[in-house]
């Protein structure tokens, strides 16, 4: 094994261009464990801890801009505001010792159906940059997970970053799990409400062979908060039209039995988070509307 | 490969690394610092955390060269560096500093040595004729936090003590009046397979008690 330390993102690039057998190390959280237990014995591994670029963001007029390496613990500390189902998703990763290390750029490079990370950015919208000495690639978040465990990387490319819509609306993530700290999902359940497009947008994780949006329920939500006028009535989401949602989230999925759960079990679980988290944000929503009525009314 | 980095304030090297080897492996068995536990190797106990540039971490997710050039704090430290940072927040009330029991605020221990600070330890002979070694921490004493373990009879076998103390140390730290949800989350990383968390959570509250009585 030899284990290279590139000073420079342009030197890294041309580490992986001449090794694309080269293995990135970023936090370690899931390299380590690998080459730990012997399940993994890399080449060459590439220690992504110095480029400093990997470990800053950008905070822009539509997106943040996150860099692949910071750690959940950044994402939970600064980025609440911008990015509130992410933050929400990084706080149930692990324990802090692991938060303070792992970050987004690797849970993509792991592409794990469970990766904590992946409904987060399904449900705001994100895309992936990945970069090589060929140029840069801009992977819509939807196209990025190809298999389980497996992502649309080519072997010579690095994610640089990863562009996350900014929040204009209410987000949650939510995850069943047997404690709070230190649990694999058994099923988690990320939603986004999109006011200014008065879009809704989902993200399942552990309930499929990817991570995965259940498209139809988005389509049938968005289409009966606008026909309901929701959005700009602030009235409550009707039942019937939760139950559905829900309903069609749960048919979204194709889970598998394992010991953390049965298939059965994720279905059913991932409808109920559907509903808990549309709930949630919805009530979170017409708060902000009612606030935002109020004041229109006073003008 | 050959691998340096700081451990507890002195630069320490190590050679014949494997590349794939972990910090802790690098620490306990290459540089002869045991206090940090090997238990689960996979990040899910926390008996091997240490403070990488001040972060907590589990060492044995760390590569040893992602460690090159950098700062790392173990379980051994932990009394040198809880009486310099004593020290630094006195300096920085502009209140003098007291030559003895500096820090640690603990009374000495004289069955045992223990807290009595630089001087030799008679029961094991630790330090005795020898300058406390703040790497190994042999001689140095015990910080407010490991006192407060010991106190409040949070350490059974002891195999998750280490980690305990450098993640609660880090805590006070940042949080030096934490609320119980704030203990709970700062050592969610760290499992017991004896003791129960309830006389750990006494430590915790009773550290940051003393901690609090001597600002
Ligand atoms: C005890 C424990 C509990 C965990 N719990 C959770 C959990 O609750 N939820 C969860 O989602 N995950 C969990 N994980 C998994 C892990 O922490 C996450 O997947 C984390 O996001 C990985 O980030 P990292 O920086 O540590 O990745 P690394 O281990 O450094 O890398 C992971 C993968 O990504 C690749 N990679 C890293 N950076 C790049 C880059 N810039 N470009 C291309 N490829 C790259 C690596 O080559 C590797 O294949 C847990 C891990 C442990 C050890
Ligand atoms: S040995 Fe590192 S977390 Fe268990
Ligand atoms: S594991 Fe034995 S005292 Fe905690």
């Amino acid at each position: 094994m030899d284990f290279l330390r590139p000073a420079s993102w342009e030197e890294a690039l041309a580490v992986k261009a001449e090794h694309p057998s080269a293995v990135p190390i970023a936090g370690g959280t899931d390299v380590m464990v690998e080459i730990n237990f012997g399940h993994r014995r890399p080449e060459y591994l590439m220690d992504l801890n110095r480029i400093g670029d990997l470990y800053a963001w950008e905070v822009g007029e539509d997106t943040v801009r996150l860099g692949a390496g910071v750690p959940y613990a950044h994402v939970m500390e600064h980025l609440r505001a911008e990015l509130p189902g992410l933050a929400l998703a990084s706080h149930t990763v692990a324990s802090p010792q692991i938060r303070n290390r792992g970050g987004v750029g690797g849970n993509l490079g792991t592409a794990s159906p469970a990766g904590d990370a992946h409904p987060a950015l399904l449900a705001a919208g994100a895309e992936v940059e990945a970069q090589s000495v060929r140029g840069t690639r801009m992977i819509p978040i939807d196209a990025f997970y190809t298999g389980v465990k497996r992502n649309a990387l080519a072997p010579d490319e690095l994610i640089r970053a990863v562009h996350v819509r900014k929040a204009d609306g209410p987000q949650q993530y939510a995850k069943v799990g047997t404690r709070n700290a230190m649990v694999i999902a058994v099923c988690a359940f990320g939603l986004a409400l999109h006011p200014a497009t008065r879009t809704v947008r989902t993200g399942i994780g552990s309930a499929a062979p990817t991570p995965i949006r259940a498209r139809a329920a988005e389509e049938f939500l968005t289409a009966a908060l606008e026909e309901g006028g929701f959005w700009d009535n602030g009235r409550p989401v009707p039942p019937s039209v939760a139950g559905q949602f829900a309903r069609l989230c749960s048919a979204a999925c194709t889970p598998i039995d394992d010991v953390r759960g049965t298939a059965g079990y994720r279905r059913h679980a991932v409808g109920v988070l559907a509903r808990r988290t549309l709930a949630w944000t919805w009530e979170s929503y017409r708060g902000t509307a009612r606030t935002a009525h109020r004041k229109g009314g006073a003008a | 490969m050959r691998v340096s980095f700081t451990v507890n304030g002195r630069r320490q090297e190590a050679d014949d690394v494997w590349e794939g080897e972990s910090l802790l492996y690098v620490l306990r068995e290459r540089l002869g610092l045991p206090g940090s536990k090997n238990a689960c190797e996979q990040g899910e106990c926390g008996s091997c955390t240490v403070r990488l540039d001040g972060v907590p971490v589990c060492a044995c997710l760390v590569a040893a060269g992602q460690a090159e050039g950098r700062e790392i704090l173990t379980v051994e430290g932990l009394a040198d560096h809880a009486r310099r940072r004593a020290r630094g927040a006195r300096a920085r009330d502009g209140r003098p500093d007291p030559r003895t029991g500096e820090g640690t605020g603990l009374s000495p221990d004289p069955r045992t040595g223990e807290g009595a600070g630089l001087s030799p330890d008679p029961r094991t002979g630790e330090g005795t004729g020898l300058s406390p070694d703040p790497r190994t921490g042999e001689g140095t004493g015990l910080s407010p936090v490991q006192q407060a373990f010991v106190d409040a009879g949070a350490v059974q076998c002891g195999f998750c003590t280490p980690g305990l103390l450098v993640a609660a140390d880090e805590l006070l730290e940042r949080h030096p009046d934490p609320t119980d949800a704030d203990i709970r989350e700062a050592l969610s990383g760290n499992l017991c397979r004896c003791t129960g968390y309830e006389k750990i959570m006494d430590a915790v509250r009773l550290a940051a008690a003393r901690q609090a009585g001597e600002a």
